[in-house]
């Protein structure tokens, strides 16, 4: 972690440095102060990433960083109108919505969660539980994400999952993040989700367009333990305004016999969003799913990072994300796969492909992998390309005007992601928001 | 119903039409002979709007409105249809949504409502009968990993379930076994009518033994040369065109 641009963003890391004097005065249990303290000094060595760091070549931050920003609101509670909270709700879909406002868990705004087993808490009120002694702060590398170090070393609000051991989630926890304000803002939220011996959830997150009026930078770390046999469906769908900026860092740790699935369907909006997720296998026969398809628009960057890490024989890792690009959107995809010397009869499948429909769009697309076993089965690949021309053709020689072509076209493109996805009404909710993002 | 005169046509500057001039009533077949690169997919093309034919002179009329004025999707909506050589398969549109918005633009174009569930099942039903297209076909992907045969089933569906005034079947004979071509040409026999029209473009008089056409018409060197009714096919067929290259007018090109 060299290079950095401390020097270019210095107000921000100034002011992360002296919030960090400040909070260190707040009781918490010494486990927790210890790992702040390592995030902390992690930070204060390597400050924000620049461009040349590697894993974050294709994205220039300074921009986003410059600004002058609070780290907190000054009101208690920010007030929310009804109408965001009701746009963000999935048709006909049953659910426990859990609203989280600029990181703070709203009791007022939420279900509650009345099922025996499942625990759904602010994360700092979960700092006594034996769960989240265990496992919070464990499997996240705080050398090598600047942006975890920073919100390990500051987090003050977010959510806290448990499923016990073999509960299974009546219903899907549905988790609205709604981050607003009226002056430039930067929140690092955190959560942990930790999901029991042979449980079974989905938890879908949707990240809402929620009118801000400044600039919303969101720097958001969850951790999630998958445990023994345990299955879980996590969903994230994220629209925003140009307001917005997410670096959303997602750090997953899989034992032996789980399922873990990952959707992700992002939308034109969000000036700048980048994702990571990172995946450990390390158990035998576990599988892992990432689905994810991005829609951008505008002016748009949206960068999707994601290490597969296979640690244990006979795991299966499949991995598909689809891009459709419109405008002078910029899109990244960089796909680690590691397969560790250990990890022998593992299947591991990654595909990247994207379709250009601005002119002026980019995009980078960087499959990596590097196996350490002898007998696994592996595969790539990455594709860029445009509108097939005969197929327009064909739509349109049969009455089809060329807005619903071209639309009937990207539907078909998503298709094999959107298909994965195995609640029908996260499905239809996804559709209906390419039809609008394609339209925006 | 649909009227051609003088059509000249080119693809990257070489004039593939070269003054073609046709006339197609309502109840009549047509057939258009021709060996291979006399122009006889270019004329399909140039019909249906395939934007990357230019169109240098001439008219085209089809019910009295300049064709060449409207965009593809409006010819369609007109009531033209193209049975293509190559149907282009499309994996993630559904075979049945996309009838369904075909249907439907074509209708709202006639200022017709949204068809209704039930009626469209019902037509679904009874069209792939009339063509004995398999119903697990219509619920797949458009065409996709379609045999050539169930392809070439799959646009005579959708001509039956459209219900254009004007088709024109661009070798959809090409490449059939027996079977599908009777069951082709079974479905096209029973969808004529005094109301429609048919343009078969074909290579093989065999076709037009199951579809007795009331015209035939040789393609050449972009123009038309000859025509006469289905004795003309045969005679075709046991000639092949040699002889009737001297009756065509010079090429402009070679």
């Amino acid at each position: 972690m060299e290079n950095t641009a401390t020097q270019i963003i210095n107000s921000l890391y100034d002011q992360c440095i002296a919030d960090f004097e400040v909070r260190s005065n707040t009781a918490e249990p010494e486990a927790l102060t210890a790992l702040r303290q390592k995030g902390f000094q992690n930070f204060k060595k390597a400050g924000f990433p620049s461009n040349k760091v590697e894993d974050w070549k294709y994205v220039n931050l300074t921009p986003f960083l410059k600004e002058s920003f609070a780290t907190a609101t000054e009101e208690e509670l920010v007030e929310v109108p009804e109408s965001v909270i009701k746009n963000a709700a999935i048709p006909h879909l049953d659910v426990w919505t859990i609203v989280l406002v600029n990181g703070v868990f709203r009791k007022d705004l939420s279900d509650t969660v009345n099922q025996e087993g499942v625990f759904v808490l602010p994360i700092l009120e979960a700092a006594s539980r034996p769960a989240f002694q265990k496992h919070f702060g464990t499997y996240t590398d705080l050398a090598k994400n600047h942006f975890a170090a920073v919100n390990t070393a500051l987090f003050r609000d977010g959510l806290f999952i448990e499923i016990k051991n073999n509960a299974i989630v009546e219903k899907p926890i549905h988790v609205l993040h709604i981050n607003t304000a009226n002056e430039p803002l930067f929140l690092q939220p955190r959560s942990l989700y930790v999901v029991g011996v042979s449980a079974n959830g989905s938890i879908i997150e949707s990240f809402v367009n929620a009118g801000a009026n400044a600039n919303v930078f969101v720097n958001n770390v969850a951790e999630i333990f998958v445990a023994e046999n345990a299955n879980l469906h996590h969903y994230y769908i994220q629209a925003g305004s140009e307001k917005n900026r997410y670096v959303h860092h997602t750090e997953v740790y899989q034992q032996q016999n789980s399922v873990y699935n990952n959707y992700k369907a992002s939308f034109p909006g969000t000036s700048l969003l980048r994702n990571n997720l990172n995946i450990a296998l390390d158990g035998e026969n576990v599988e892992s799913h990432l689905y994810g398809l991005y829609l951008s628009g505008g002016h748009q960057l949206v960068d999707n990072h994601t290490i597969v890490d296979h640690r244990k024989p006979h795991c299966q890792s499949n991995e598909l994300y689809k891009g459709v690009m419109k405008d002078e959107s910029t899109g990244v995809f960089n796909g680690k796969i590691f397969v560790r010397k250990d990890a022998q009869k593992t299947n591991a499948f990654q595909q990247n492909n994207n379709l250009m429909l601005g002119r002026k769009a980019v995009v980078d697309s960087k499959p990596q992998l590097e196996i350490f076993a002898d007998d696994v089965k592996c595969s790539h690949g990455s594709t860029v390309g445009q509108f097939n021309a005969d197929a327009l053709f064909y739509l349109k020689s049969r009455g089809i005007g060329e807005e619903k072509a071209r639309a009937l076209l990207v539907h078909a493109f998503a298709f094999d992601v959107t298909e994965k996805i195995p609640l029908a009404e996260v499905q239809d909710h996804i559709n209906h928001l390419i039809e609008e993002g394609l339209k925006a | 119903m649909l009227s051609i005169k003088n059509l000249k046509a080119s693809v990257d500057d070489k004039e593939i039409l070269k003054g073609l001039d046709l006339e197609v009533k309502a109840g009549e077949v047509h057939a258009i002979m021709g060996p291979n690169g006399s122009g006889k997919s270019t004329l399909a093309s140039v019909l249906a709007g395939k934007d990357n034919y230019e169109v240098t002179g001439g008219q085209v009329t089809f019910d009295g409105k300049d064709l060449m004025d409207m965009s593809p999707e409006d010819r369609a909506r007109a009531g033209l249809f193209l049975a293509f050589q190559y149907p282009v398969e499309i994996p993630g549109v559904s075979n049945i949504n996309f009838l369904k918005t075909a249907m439907n633009e074509v209708r709202a174009y006639n200022n017709l409502p949204p068809i209704e569930a039930k009626e469209f099942l019902r037509m679904m039903k009874e069209k792939q009968k009339l063509v004995e297209f398999d119903s697990a076909l219509a619920n797949r992907s458009l065409n996709e990993g379609f045999s050539g045969g169930e392809k070439k089933r799959n646009e005579i569906f959708q001509l039956a379930m459209l219900e254009p005034k004007l088709s024109i079947l661009d070798e959809t004979d090409s490449g059939l076994d027996i079977d599908a071509l009777r069951i082709v040409s079974r479905g096209v026999n029973k969808l004529r009518s005094g109301k429609n029209a048919f343009i078969l473009i074909t290579h093989y008089q065999r076709l037009l033994e199951y579809i007795v056409p009331d015209y035939v018409h040789v393609l050449y060197n972009g123009q038309i040369v000859k025509s006469g009714t289905k004795e003309l096919a045969l005679e075709l067929e046991e000639k092949g065109y040699d002889w009737l290259k001297e009756s065509a007018p010079a090429a402009s090109f070679h």
